[in-house]
């Protein structure tokens, strides 16, 4: 049997069927993007942890020159160490059709028999090379599909000086290389590196490491602290070459991985609050203005003896059910989101599994906040309820006062008629309901702007990177670093205009406990192809006394101009440098350290040498180009400008970068949402007053100025509010965006608050049509009869 | 007044007005084919149980509805032929309504209330003039929640016969009054049509006021049931209660 009061909640939820579903579908958005953006998360999370579990992915890194085998039982006999496998590793380019670029690839071995006990591969076609069989190879799956290549297929492969022929046995996935750059470069292109897997004794033949290996993977036992081993692995292989162990966090495509996943959790802790919190808002005006309708109702219940906890309770019960709803569908359509975005991205990464991890606490967030939110709303409405004494409520409500109000409106009293008196007293006297409004119109506003910028930003980073600062056409990398009379050979290359050299120098950068894994570069004093501009976009010129480099760098050192930072360099003589930093650089992409290259080779101590070339060349002598650069041994590779951008531009749309254009429907809707709910509200609670004006004769335009100047007057104010708040919001969200692999500027974009504010005011036309149609419909007689 | 009646012609006439709510078996007949006519500057009191029609009778000579059968002639003009925007017109320019619950701006004060008329009538007079007629000329300045609900009412008057309208509609004026403060509305309203000439329509099922009426007009499930005249009309002081 329901109770009577049950009975009159469910025929009031069923009166409000539309507010209500709109406010559920506020908190439904809200919780859907917690359950959905954690889900996403713990998912992307689990399966990295479990696919590094399953496949043996090691902590620990050791690339040397060439050491000879017996180094592994040292290594083994570190403590800490739980295992240790050592394998060939080398540079190749892989010969691609006439007129195109060699494509960089690593040549990894795995031992002669079985599978590798440490960074084992997942084969996804095909087979593994059989033992003995010297021209068999394992192809990265990436780069396989991004070539359209098959298994069977031969490919040609430069191997240490030689070119050689090899059969493709089969395609494998590795939680090595979930991204897969290419050395030296920064953004990932499955298209343009290739990694590649053989026996042990083939590819040890080919690069002269029988007996030897040139790098060790070490796994560690529980609660080895990594730093302790790298150290000793470090100290243990100085002799022969090493070029500077390094721990898992440290593997680049790991390290991509990470930042992505830290992306996804900004924005799963940011914006699931101001769903909620708008939503809270909606349900307290919602249920005050119930209460306020019902008083009669109230009076009556309590008068028969109900106490107002009961009748309090009766409300809460609404608002309640309305949050659980909202909280059961948005945790539903949150797991399923959440599970077809993972299958998305389990794409993007590469994952050979998913391990969907549902996290249980977001569901108990999502269903606390909530009913949280929508209780807190609607606690200040249920005050009103104990308040109410039998006799107040069963009397005609005495008008709102408005004589204590702060009366602008009878200030300007030569210049209003009573209409715009009439709404500029509303505003006065409610400053609370027309803030509550202005910030809820500003939130709208301010995350469009935000969202908006940050996509402009997306935009600033590929021109900035690839027009103002990386005049080039073509990059091209060495084996090893080379004397500056291969600069001569480049540039003497028919259809090469110009040649810039780069010197990288790999080096592990610190400042006291902050350290970054990256690189010195040595750049011409004033570098015209690939330019260093400042904060603003002005060109800075390399200097011999000390570092300028680039804000990224400078955060995450904590340093700037002035201070000194310490340059653990990783190859040669692997000296430590102390060097001053001097200023600081935009970079869009990565996190360099520029210095004058002369001065670098002197501060390395090295005879001059050169790592690299920026060239800008001739289109119509592209092809030859590339054909020359094969036949140059000591050329590793080469990339071009325009290859380079274009892989920038997919992985930001098609990875985590992609959430943004999610966010600007999110922002679209909400920013609706409160303009629409705002003019429909203030709609509801002045019914009687616009017919009271409709009936003494105010004509339909006349009576929805009283209500739309309102609503004019609310968006207005929420215009410039919204604004700034959408700059604050534009550096926490440009912070979530950002990754290691580039970084998105908070620029000052004026076409997004235009934008914003467009969208915005087209909300409250819109909102204002919609009500405005209600208002032209309204029944007189009925109006003026129901009592307030 | 009745001579008077005859050489000006009436303010309304109606002939066969019916209204109907609603379709088939749940159909509500508030109106069954109602003839009538009122004289210009008369006091005319509609009387009758609630549910009889007579409310729905004042919404559509007042232009707040539209009947479903028949004609109503305010002057020599067809109501029921009017659209949407002649009757804004109308009621912008020739009638005043007082409710039961005043119906006030509460963001605007005594005054102000008033003049939210006279800035869009033709030929109103001063909102002050308006609230000495009904006595209130010393709470010009007052808002409705610092009035009585009397204050209240006499405002709506005050708002309602500022524009100078033809007619003045009222429904339930005292509905929600005590008999004193009553008696005070009632005296303003006979006196805003003994001094303007304005013709003045009251529905209630206070008895009472038909005391002061020229014209009774009592109802009865949807149809006139009797037209009493009355020639013996009292002051509103006088009435009792």
């Amino acid at each position: 049997m329901v109770s009577p009061l049950n009975r009159k909640l469910i025929r009031d939820l069923a009166r409000i069927k539309g507010q209500a579903a709109a406010i559920g579908l506020v908190i439904a958005l809200g919780v859907m993007m917690l359950v959905m953006m954690t889900g996403l998360v713990n998912t992307l999370d689990e399966t990295r942890r479990t696919y590094y579990d399953r496949y043996r992915l090691a902590d620990v890194f050791t690339p040397v020159t060439r050491a000879p085998e017996r180094m592994v039982d040292r290594l083994a006999a570190l403590p800490g160490v739980a295992a240790v496998e050592s394998r060939v590793a080398g540079a190749a380019l892989i010969d691609m059709a006439k007129g195109e670029l060699p494509v960089r690839a690593r040549a990894l071995s795995l031992p002669d028999f079985g599978t590798p006990r440490l960074n084992d591969i997942y084969l996804t076609a095909g087979r593994l090379p059989e033992s003995g069989h010297s021209d068999e190879i394992v192809l990265l799956e990436g780069f396989a599909k991004a070539r359209g290549l098959v298994p069977g297929y031969k490919i040609t492969a430069t191997m240490n000086g030689a070119k050689r022929q090899f059969r493709i046995t089969g395609f494998a996935q590795s939680p090595e290389f979930l991204y897969s750059t290419a050395p030296g470069e920064i953004v990932p292109d499955d298209s343009r590196f290739a990694v590649f897997w053989m026996r042990r004794a083939a590819l040890g033949a080919a690069y002269d490491m029988q007996g030897a290996f040139s790098e060790t993977l070490i796994a560690l036992t529980r609660g080895t602290n990594p730093q302790s081993v790298i150290n000793a692995a470090d100290q243990l292989l100085a002799p022969y070459g090493a070029a500077g162990a390094y721990g898992l966090i440290d593997l680049q495509s790991n390290r991509f991985v990470s930042e992505e996943i830290r992306g996804l959790q900004v924005t799963a802790r940011s914006i699931p609050p101001i769903f909620l919190g708008v939503a809270a808002f909606l349900l307290y005006i919602v249920i005050s203005r119930m209460v306020q309708a019902e008083r009669e109702q109230i009076g009556l219940l309590k008068a028969f003896g109900y106490s107002s906890w009961e009748v309090s309770f009766h409300y809460l019960k609404l608002v309640l059910v309305i949050a659980v709803l909202g909280a059961i569908v948005g945790s539903v359509a949150g797991v399923a989101a959440g599970n077809s975005l993972a299958v998305l991205y389990q794409a993007y990464y590469k994952f050979p599994f998913l391990v969907f991890a549902v996290d249980p606490r977001s569901f108990v967030t999502g269903f606390a906040t909530s009913i949280l939110t929508a209780s807190i709303g609607s606690l200040f409405v249920l005050r009103g309820v104990f308040r109410l004494t039998p006799a107040v409520a069963m009397r005609p409500p005495a008008p709102p006062d408005y004589s204590r109000a702060f009366d602008p409106a009878g200030a300007m009293k030569r210049w209003l008629d009573q209409p715009s008196r009439m709404v500029l007293r509303r505003l006065s006297r409610y400053p609370g309901r027309m803030l509550g409004g202005v910030i809820g119109i500003a939130a709208g506003l301010a995350l469009s702007v935000a969202t908006l910028t940050v996509m402009a930003g997306f935009g600033e980073t590929i021109d900035l990177s690839f027009t103002v600062m990386d005049q080039s056409d073509m990059t091209v990398f060495f084996v090893s670093n080379q004397p500056p009379k291969a600069l001569l050979e480049l540039g003497r290359m028919p259809g090469v205009d110009h040649v810039e050299p780069i010197h990288v120098a790999p080096a592990v950068l610190r400042n006291g406990t902050y350290s970054y894994r990256g690189a010195l570069e040595g750049r011409p004093e004033i570098p015209i192809l690939n330019r260093v501009i400042g904060k603003d976009f002005e060109q800075i010129a390399m200097r011999r006394e000390g570092l300028i480099i680039s804000q990224s760098l400078a955060d995450v050192l904590h340093v700037g101009p002035g201070d000194w930072i310490e340059a653990d360099i990783r190859q040669g003589h692997r000296p430590v440098l102390r060097l001053p930093v001097i200023g600081t650089a935009q970079t869009l992409t990565g996190a360099p350290a520029f210095m004058e290259i002369g001065a670098l080779t002197r501060a390395l101590n090295e005879p001059q040498q050169v790592s690299g070339a920026y060239l800008t060349i001739d289109e119509d002598y592209t092809e030859q180009i590339f054909e020359q650069i094969k036949g140059m041994p000591w050329i590793a590779g080469a990339s071009l400008k325009q290859d380079v951008r274009n892989a920038l531009v997919e992985i930001m749309n098609t990875g985590p970068g992609s959430v943004r254009f999610v966010m600007l429907a999110v922002a679209a809707v909400i920013t609706f949402g409160i303009v629409y709910n705002s003019a429909r509200i203030a709609f509801a609670e002045r019914a009687r007053d616009l017919a009271s004006l409709r009936v003494m004769g105010f004509t339909r335009s006349e009576t929805s100025f009283v209500l739309l100047g309102e609503l004019a007057v609310v968006t207005l104010a929420a215009i410039p509010l919204g604004a700034l708040a959408g700059y604050g919001l534009t550096y926490l969200m440009v912070k979530g965006f950002s990754t290691d692999i580039y970084q998105i500027p908070a620029i000052y974009s004026p076409q997004s608050y235009g934008w914003g504010m467009i969208a915005v005011l087209m909300s409250a036309a819109v909102s204002g049509w919609l009500v405005k149609r209600d208002l032209d419909r309204i029944d007189l007689v009925a109006a003026l009869k129901t009592r307030e | 007044m009745t001579e008077q009646a005859l050489k000006i012609p009436p303010a309304f006439t109606a002939k066969g007005l019916t209204k109907v709510y609603g379709e088939g078996t749940a159909a509500v007949h508030a109106l069954r084919g109602v003839d009538l006519t009122i004289p210009t500057g008369e006091f005319v009191v509609l009387l009758g149980p609630s549910g009889s029609g007579k409310s729905t009778l004042l919404n559509i000579l007042g232009g707040l509805d539209r009947p479903s059968a028949g004609s109503a002639h305010f002057r020599d003009r067809d109501l029921s032929a009017m659209n949407d925007a002649d009757l804004t017109r109308y009621r912008r320019d020739h009638v005043g309504f007082v409710f039961q619950f005043y119906n006030l701006m509460p963001s605007l004060n005594a005054r102000e209330n008033v003049e939210l008329v006279t800035e869009i009538a033709r030929d109103p007079m001063k909102a002050s003039d308006a609230l000495a007629l009904v006595g209130l000329d010393r709470r010009e300045t007052h808002f409705p929640s610092e009035m009585s609900g009397g204050e209240q009412q006499r405002v709506a008057i005050a708002r309602a016969v500022a524009k100078r309208p033809t007619v003045l509609f009222c429904d339930e004026p005292t509905g929600a009054l005590d008999s004193t403060t009553g008696r005070a509305v009632l005296k303003v309203l006979t006196d805003v049509n003994e001094q303007l000439g304005t013709t003045v329509i009251i529905v209630t099922h206070a008895a009472a006021t038909a005391q002061l009426a020229d014209r009774v007009i009592h109802f009865a499930d949807g149809a006139i049931r009797e037209v009493v005249l009355n020639d013996t009309k009292l002051r509103a002081e006088d009435i009792e209660w």
